[in-house]
């Protein structure tokens, strides 16, 4: 399994970003690069919501450019809004398997198994606004899991949490993304997150992102664009 | 880069597509029928001339007092903090769904030959108040329109950040330079919009001119419009009349666009902004002077309702209870297609609006049309397309229907539209990338979310049409009527007593109506 972006490029107004290489399959990839930088967008266009002003992407051999969100191999979990407050916790889980709620008996328990996976077996019943921030956001995990889409997009859906708890969700993703062998793409402007969960790293900044390459050794020796994010000096 | 939207599908063009179609018929449609039946080389006539001229006069007379008189109340209301404020905010909302009937009578109760001023002056030895003509058409437009310039302006007033006067207050500000720097700048923007809003309004209304104006004098088109197709029969006339009217209105409704910014009907209104100036002892009397007589002028005539309403309540005419329901059904048929239009328009605007921006805005203007549209003038053209297949007069309940949800319109559309922008912006993207399509995509995602709007809007265009006393005064045959006809032909045969318990009835129905949409609306809307 690979994602290639083929010489990809997206503008607006005077924003530009390109993007030209390979993503492998079951790595855990975090997209790093300062706020503004198009690490959203890249995540944006690779699930499908933004169109691309030149280029192709391709899913193994198979051209998706044109697919819409939901038939591409991919859950994107948003910053908000994963979850419709109007209906149940066990309701927003069900739509990761028949959008129009219509369940068999079978299918129902699968929903509860994934509500278990992400420790909220208790939960099913509640309204959105019944749970904290993390709870909500492991919902949408659940709902991603039943999804069961070889790739997983995080764009900061655990931005808003406290540093503890955010360690936990990174945790409870890394745990569902081994055991399912799905690869993840992770959207992050905070080093700490990269270096936690992710084996490769594409920086995002001053207009391209770059390939994926390994994390442990891109912060052993920082290309000028990641110093300069992280304010190392020259030389330092 | 741009956003990728869904595919627009066929069910959007159809539906959003006929809504238009609709829309375009009984606007310019109706136009290019009158258009064929004028008499234009006769020319205009003397009296053509007068009702021109006094349709403009009292639009321009009654939307100058109605915006100085809501300039200071506004301010006062914007910088006062007092009990009853927020009642008195909502109250403002009231004389929008208020059938125009309703208050013609509520006026005459208080400013009539036998209304409470006249028997105050009678007590002294004065002579008796008579207000028909010029004086009662203004009177009663600018009762209805200075809530409605007052709520404009304020929304002016409170869009100005707090902090600004904040900063201001720390600075020193004098209430005078807070004027100038602050406030004058607002209503620069806000006042040409807002009058020029009002004088439209002015200019179309028709049941405060056919019951208060009258005679050679004072006559206004639209009422000139009806007398030539109901009384004297003459159909080209009426269609020379009803393009002078649509001239007049396309002008009005240009000038309004190009002076005035887009209005935002948003909420907040109620709060009151902290506030250190004006804290001089004049300047606290001036507003307290100027809302006590503005309470006294718009609220005396909705007392009076209640109080001469109730007594003849036990015997009203037998003729009230098919008008009753004749009302109701026009309400409801009308509230349902206006809303079923709005919908289909919201939809395919929203589904237009990610790859043609142009086309998308300029649908949304079109859905805006019709408060510039005379209902007369679209009353007089189906006249005209209906009468070789049929007898207009015996369609008169199903074309009301229709003429007032084209007229509730830009209400409805002004409401569902924002609500959907926003349902979409939100949930959209996450029920795209989950896969909800079709029904269950608009069932599921999108109604609970857009559900309060279409409840407040299905309330607000049922009780505009249950109050309108507009085309089916043209159509109506003797034997059917609507309340709001009935209580006309009371009021005409003077029997103000029996029209004083019809229109309790109507108000209460009205609102009633009114409630029973918003409340459906506000229901929780659980998937459990």
């Amino acid at each position: 399994m690979s994602i290639t972006l083929d010489s990809l490029v997206l503008r607006h107004g005077n924003f530009r970003l390109t993007a030209d290489f390979v993503i492998e399959e079951g790595h855990k990839i975090a997209l790093l690069g300062p706020s503004g930088g198009g690490k959203s967008t890249l995540l944006s266009a690779i699930a499908g919501f933004l169109k691309e002003d030149a280029g192709r992407i391709y899913y193994n051999n198979q051209d998706i450019t044109d697919l819409p969100p939901a038939d591409r191999p991919i859950t994107l979990l948003f910053q908000d809004h994963n979850l419709f407050p109007h209906m149940s916790v066990e309701k927003n889980i069900a739509l990761g398997i028949r959008p129009n709620l219509r369940l068999t008996t079978e299918e129902k328990l699968r929903v509860r198994d994934a509500l278990a996976r992400v420790g909220l077996k208790d939960h099913g019943k509640k309204m959105p606004s019944e749970l904290s921030g993390g709870q909500q956001q492991r919902v949408a995990l659940a709902r991603a899991l039943l999804r069961d889409k070889p790739v997983l997009c995080l764009d900061e859906p655990f931005a808003a949490l406290g540093p503890a708890l955010k360690r936990e969700m990174l945790d409870l993703v890394a745990e569902i993304v081994d055991s399912t062998n799905t690869t993840l793409l992770m959207v992050t402007h905070d080093p700490d997150d990269a270096k936690y969960i992710s084996d490769q790293t594409v920086l995002v900044a001053e207009g391209v992102a770059r390939a994926p390459v390994d994390t442990a050794a891109l912060f052993a020796d920082p290309p000028e664009p990641l110093r300069r994010y992280l304010g190392i000096k020259k030389g330092a | 880069m741009a956003n990728r939207t869904k595919p627009l599908r066929a069910f959007h063009i159809l539906t959003g597509g006929s809504a238009l179609l609709l829309l375009l018929l009984i606007t310019f449609g109706t136009v290019l029928a009158v258009w064929s039946r004028a008499s234009v080389q006769t020319g205009m006539g003397a009296s053509d001339w007068a009702a021109l001229r006094f349709t403009v006069w009292q639009g321009f007379v009654s939307a100058t007092i109605s915006v100085l008189v809501a300039i200071p109340a506004a301010r006062a209301l914007a910088r006062r903090r007092f009990p009853g404020r927020q009642i008195m905010v909502t109250l403002l909302g009231a004389p929008f769904i208020l059938p125009s009937i309703v208050a013609v009578l509520g006026i005459l109760a208080v400013w009539g030959r036998s209304g409470y001023i006249s028997e105050i002056l009678a007590g002294f030895g004065g002579s008796r108040l008579d207000i028909y003509g010029f004086t009662g058409v203004v009177l009663a437009h600018v009762f209805f329109n200075i809530p409605l310039a007052i709520r404009l302006i304020l929304q002016g007033w409170v869009s100005i950040p707090s902090e600004h006067f904040r900063l201001a207050a720390q600075l020193n500000m004098s209430s005078h330079d807070i004027h100038r720097q602050l406030e004058r700048p607002m209503l620069r923007a806000i006042v040409p919009g807002a009058f020029m809003l009002v004088f439209l309004l002015c200019i179309t209304s028709f049941a405060v001119a056919l019951a208060l104006g009258g005679g050679p004098k004072a006559t206004t088109l639209e009422v000139a419009i009806y007398q030539a197709l109901r009384f004297d029969f003459d159909l080209s006339k009426a269609a020379l009349l009803a393009l002078i009217q649509f001239g007049l209105c396309a002008g009005v409704a240009t000038v309004s666009i190009l002076v005035s910014s887009p209005a935002k009907f948003s909420v907040g209104l109620d709060r009151a902004p902290l506030r250190w100036d004006g804290r001089e002892w004049w300047n606290r009397l001036f507003d307290r002077v100027i809302l006590i007589a503005v309470a006294l002028f718009l609220f005396t005539p909705l007392i009076s309702i209640l109080v001469k309403g109730v007594p003849p309540l036990l015997r009203l005419p037998a003729q009230v209870w098919p008008a009753a329901s004749n009302s109701v059904i026009v309400a409801l048929g009308s509230s349902v297609l206006a809303i079923v239009l709005a919908l289909s328009l919201s939809f395919l605007i929203v589904r237009l609006s990610g790859r043609r921006r142009r086309t998308s805005q300029a649908m949304e203007a079109l859905g805006f049309l019709t408060l510039a549209a005379s209902p007369f003038v679209i009353g007089t053209g189906l006249f005209i397309l209906i009468n070789p297949f049929a007898d207009p007069f015996a369609l008169a309940l199903p074309v009301t229907a229709l003429i007032n949800a084209a007229m509730s319109l830009p209400f409805a559309l002004r409401i569902i539209l924002p609500a959907l922008v926003r349902a979409e912006g939100h949930y959209g993207r996450l029920a795209d990338s989950i896969g909800m399509r079709g029904f269950s995509r608009f069932q599921l995602a999108i109604w609970p979310r857009i559900k309060r709007q279409v409840g407040f809007a299905a309330g607000l265009s049922a009780a505009l049409s249950m109050g309108d006393l507009g085309v089916i005064a043209l159509f109506a045959p003797p034997d059917i009527s609507t309340l709001p006809l009935t209580m006309y032909r009371l009021m005409a045969a003077y029997q103000l007593e029996a029209a004083g318990g019809v229109a309790l009835v109507l108000v209460s129905l009205s609102l009633f109506l009114f409630w029973l949409f918003d409340r459906g609306g506000r229901l929780e809307h659980h998937i459990r």
